[in-house]
């Protein structure tokens, strides 16, 4: 009896163990395969060149991918600089201030949010981001611009990292003890000192790891932003200008036009790229969090 | 000088002994959730004293201290009746600011809760959100408050360290400092040592003596023991009323009420 409960215990021990290694070498084995059909690209360029020339004409022989970083940084950091503030003020409202039954109302609408699939907030971006812009906001400055636009992408891909945000910090935010509040409270401090001074400082490792959570998946979006950010191959110079994000390239063309050499290969080298990207971007927060949790516990 | 009448209770009727009131409490109710949780308290808390709160679990002892610094306004579902007059203006009034009477009140939790910053700014929070900007004042203050608690010899080479790197007992006289870097009047602590050693323990306590030549103190504790060493007069709550109140000795070792003689003996907790 007790042999085979020994048994099953060991069984259970090992299998887990298999699982949790089958579904590590899947992303090595990504990073290796996309490194492997990159060769041919390599043979052909130097990688420094290929990421810093700005010329992407695969007709031509040319391959350089700055375009691509470029865009996929621009629509990622506006769509941060939107969505941090109002995310970060979204979850201070409902935890802080929000009635329970307006918090109880709000947050399963965020979920709902979430699970709108992504090519609806491409529609939502086309029919309504790209006239805003086009029409409204770029008079404003004086720009005329067609509307797609990284900042379209930005405003789009803001509107679709929102939930993830808003939830991780509610879930920050609400783990906070009230006796640390009431502490500042009893001071004299309002609540907005309180929360500029001590919730918001006392949050922040959360509040950072939720910021790394939904820009690694908004490095990714592929579909909604390809729809509104114009998918010109150029460095933009300003957030009115089309931009081209990785993801976009590799959605829009693999598949069509493999006649043309090294494309295959190119194509391979951009999702290495985001690999890359993602990967190096996970890290560094990582290093930024142990140090952010250091400071408050050291 | 007013002159206070004698408080009625239900079971008993005892003579307030006071006469110079720093906090008085006028037919206080609280109700939580339609919960009465506290009942109609009649109450003259004296000048420069120390005054424990004692009574069993859930009898609505640190509810009461809440109520003194408006802490409870914050509980969900709370409605409160009746005044507290602190120097005779009542902090439930309508022109009363609530920012302005918590800087009244430093108030000494649970366990020590240092703000997430630097054993300084701890204790310039206070000054800082009040308006105190100049760098020699604020150091003036920390200094001063640190010594005032016996913690500057402990942390002066590191103020600027976390506070989170100070012992337990440590903390919990930063957060004594902090509370009077506010140049509060009245000190309200809620079971402030009971997460700490005796050692510790004993530091506070006599701290919290020492302080109530400048202070009025009102502490919460569970602890007869400490009740008796610290204190001046007892408060005896029991299922949200004043049972009884008088000098610590009186309601220790000579108790009127039945309840309290239980309480005080240890047959009920």
């Amino acid at each position: 009896m007790l042999n085979t409960r020994l048994v099953k215990d060991a069984l259970v021990k090992r299998s887990t163990l298999l699982l949790l290694l089958i579904s590590l070498s899947v992303v090595v084995i990504i990073a290796v395969g996309l490194t492997i059909k990159s060769i041919p690209l390599f043979e052909y360029s130097n990688i420094f060149q290929l990421l810093t020339d700005k010329v992407w004409s695969p007709m031509k022989g040319s391959f350089g991918f700055l375009p691509f970083i470029a865009g996929t940084l621009a629509v990622t950091l506006i769509s941060l600089a939107i969505a941090i503030p109002l995310c970060v003020l979204t979850a201070v409202y409902l935890t802080e201030y929000a009635s329970d039954a307006l918090k109880n109302m709000m947050l399963p609408l965020v979920n709902i949010l979430a699970a709108i699939p992504p090519v609806l907030y491409g529609v939502w971006g086309v029919l309504f981001i790209v006239p805003l812009i086009q029409l409204y906001i770029a008079p404003i400055f004086g720009v005329v611009t067609s509307g797609y636009s990284v900042l379209a992408g930005g405003i789009v891909l803001a509107v679709m990292i929102f939930p993830i945000m808003i939830s991780i910090m509610v879930e920050v935010l609400q783990t906070i003890p009230y006796e640390l509040k009431a502490a500042s409270l009893s001071l004299g401090a309002t609540k907005w000192d309180t929360i500029k001074h001590v919730i918001l400082k006392k949050a922040r490792p959360g509040i950072v790891a939720a910021i790394v959570l939904s820009t690694s998946r908004a490095f990714g979006e592929t579909i909604a932003v390809l729809m509104v950010c114009g998918n010109v191959a150029k460095v933009p110079a300003s957030i009115f200008d089309a931009g081209y994000p990785i993801p976009a390239l590799i959605a829009n063309n693999f598949g069509e036009m493999m006649s043309i050499p090294l494309y295959e290969s190119a194509l391979m080298f951009s999702a290495l790229l985001l690999f890359v990207i993602i990967f190096v971007f996970n890290l560094i927060s990582r290093l930024i969090l142990r140090r952010l949790e250091g400071d408050q516990h050291g | 000088m007013h002159t206070y009448p004698s408080i009625e209770t239900k079971e008993s009727s005892i003579i307030n002994p006071l006469t110079d009131p720093h906090i008085e409490i006028k037919d206080l109710n609280v109700y939580i959730d339609g919960r009465h949780i506290l009942k109609n308290i009649n109450l003259a808390l004296p000048n420069n004293s120390v005054t424990s709160i004692i009574g069993p679990s859930g009898c609505g002892k640190t509810t009461l201290l809440k109520t003194l610094n408006r802490l409870v306004d914050d509980t969900k579902g709370v409605e409160i009746t009746g005044s507290v007059l602190v120097n005779g203006e009542d902090i439930y009034g309508k022109n009363a600011e609530v920012t302005h009477i918590r800087k009244k009140m430093g108030l000494l939790s649970q366990k020590p809760y240092p703000l997430p910053m630097s054993i300084y700014d701890n204790v310039a929070y206070g000054p800082r959100i009040h308006g105190t900007r100049s760098k020699k004042e604020l150091d003036k203050i920390v200094e001063k408050q640190l010594r005032n608690v016996a913690l500057w010899d402990e942390v002066k080479d590191r103020l600027g360290h976390s506070a989170s790197g100070l012992s337990i007992g440590q903390q919990q006289r930063l957060c004594l400092a902090r509370g009077l870097a506010v140049e509060p009047e009245i000190i309200l602590g809620d079971e402030s040592t009971s997460a700490l050693d005796p050692l510790s323990t004993a530091k506070i306590e006599e701290l919290l003596i020492e302080l109530k030549k400048d202070y009025t103190i009102v502490l919460v504790t569970h602890i007869l023991r400490q009740a008796r060493r610290v204190s001046d007069y007892i408060l005896f709550v029991y299922g949200g009323e004043v049972l009884e109140f008088g000098p610590t000795e009186q309601v220790l070792l000579n108790p009127q009420n039945e309840i309290t003689k239980q309480y005080v003996k240890g047959f009920i907790s």
